[in-house]
């Protein structure tokens, strides 16, 4: 991104970015940027915080005051920590491992989606969005699409000519699905923790590691290349092995 | 938060490897403006979102593109495609402005802090290597300024 800077101000435009990890913008000297101490993914600090978020535009926004650069400075303020009380009480919305065990996984992931099904219904009526549709398919048909290409190993072709992409897309809206659906729940949760639940409790993730392996075993080098890298995060593929 | 000394051994490497990329850069771009408080503001970024309509992010050619988003976007016709699975889209999925925070900036020019905000904003995704997205960045500069725009916010993800 610190390219993106440097070559829109050699065209005559100002430019001041935030920065995730100081030690890139180190390297690649933008113009201006602000240092924020957050996690990837959230470069604004926080979600509906409006005031917070204010306080990091504006550090940023000023930047542009600056008289000659490079500028690098640091907002030292930490995102707003969510209630440890109420955090503390996070745990897995059903106890799936014990309500269905006896089934396929395939049935105990099905059987989640429809768990989960009222709190994103809940979710869409509070923000009155969702991140979900890259794919198109709603969302018990996405689930099926996995399950069908674990267990046969090929997709549909009316779905696409693309099973990496597609599925690549399929994946997203079922993570966003999941984690809509977690933060409607009671108490609020750090992002670390809907992550945690997402890969250490729910089946969702147990299919989606049949889906890396399925992926990394295909003859289909876009398909190798999104199993390696695009299905699990690597904290989670390297913790796991 | 993102520091080398906290994230995992794996992810150390990962994000050490990429300073590589980001190195042989020469000079000091600088563009003056006018104050803050008279600057017409667009946003890019560089999360991999698009209105629901457009195309998907993806690999090669396609991960170089971009992406226009109208200022009049609503919340609800975002989505985010980017390849990578390294990063939290929690925050995301409850809030549009944790990545792209067009309602703070939007705020910021009904105080009058900001001069104005642009009627059109770009997204990149930054997984691509930064000198790809050269050609990319000079062609936009046309089109900010077509638009009257002296400032640009660049956000990650």
């Amino acid at each position: 991104m610190g390219a993106l800077g440097r070559y829109l101000e050699e065209e005559g435009i100002s430019t001041t970015q935030i920065s995730l990890i100081r030690e890139h913008t180190e390297a690649i000297r933008p113009p201006r940027a602000l240092w924020v101490p957050f996690i990837l993914g959230r470069p604004l600090g926080v979600p509906n915080d409006p005031p917070f978020q204010r306080r990091v535009l504006l550090a940023a926004l000023e930047l542009l005051n600056a008289n000659s650069g490079p500028v690098l400075a640091d907002f030292l303020e930490e995102a707003p920590a969510d209630n440890p009380e109420e955090a503390a009480g996070f745990a897995c919305p059903v106890q799936f491992s014990k309500m269905h065990q006896n089934e396929s996984i395939d049935a105990q992931f099905l059987q989640e989606i429809v768990d989960l099904s009222s709190w994103h219904h809940l979710a869409m009526e509070r923000r009155g969005r969702t991140s979900m549709g890259l794919s198109g398919m709603e969302i018990k048909s996405a689930a099926l699409v996995l399950i069908e290409f674990i267990n046969s190993r090929s997709i549909d072709r009316k779905l696409t000519n693309a099973p990496a992409d597609f599925l690549r897309l399929v994946c997203h809206d079922i993570r966003a699905y999941y984690t809509e659906s977690v933060a409607a729940q009671p108490g609020k949760r750090e992002a670390k923790e809907i992550q945690e639940w997402f890969w250490e409790m729910t089946k969702a993730s147990k299919v989606m590691m049949l889906l890396r392996d399925a992926c990394v075993d295909s003859n289909d080098p876009a398909l190798n290349r999104f199993g390696e890298r695009g299905v699990v995060p690597s904290f989670i593929a390297n913790r796991a092995r | 938060m993102v520091k080398l000394a906290d994230v995992s051994e794996h992810e150390r490497k990962h994000l050490l490897a990429k300073i590589s990329e980001y190195v042989g850069f020469t000079g000091n771009p600088w563009s003056p403006g006018p104050a803050l408080s008279k600057r017409r503001v667009a946003i890019v970024t560089t999360s991999g979102i698009h209105r629901r309509r457009d195309n998907s992010f993806g690999e090669g050619a396609n991960a170089v593109d971009y992406r226009v988003i109208p200022g009049s976007t609503k919340h609800d016709e975002l989505v985010m495609s980017h390849l990578s699975v390294n990063f939290d889209r929690s925050g995301f999925h409850q809030d549009v402005n944790v990545v792209f925070p067009m309602d703070r900036l939007m705020e910021f020019a009904a105080d009058g802090t900001i001069g104005s905000v642009a009627d059109y904003h770009y997204s990149f995704m930054g997984a691509a290597p930064p000198k790809s997205l050269e050609p990319r960045a000079r062609q936009l500069a046309v089109l900010l300024k077509q638009d009257n725009v002296d400032s640009v916010l660049l956000t990650p993800v």
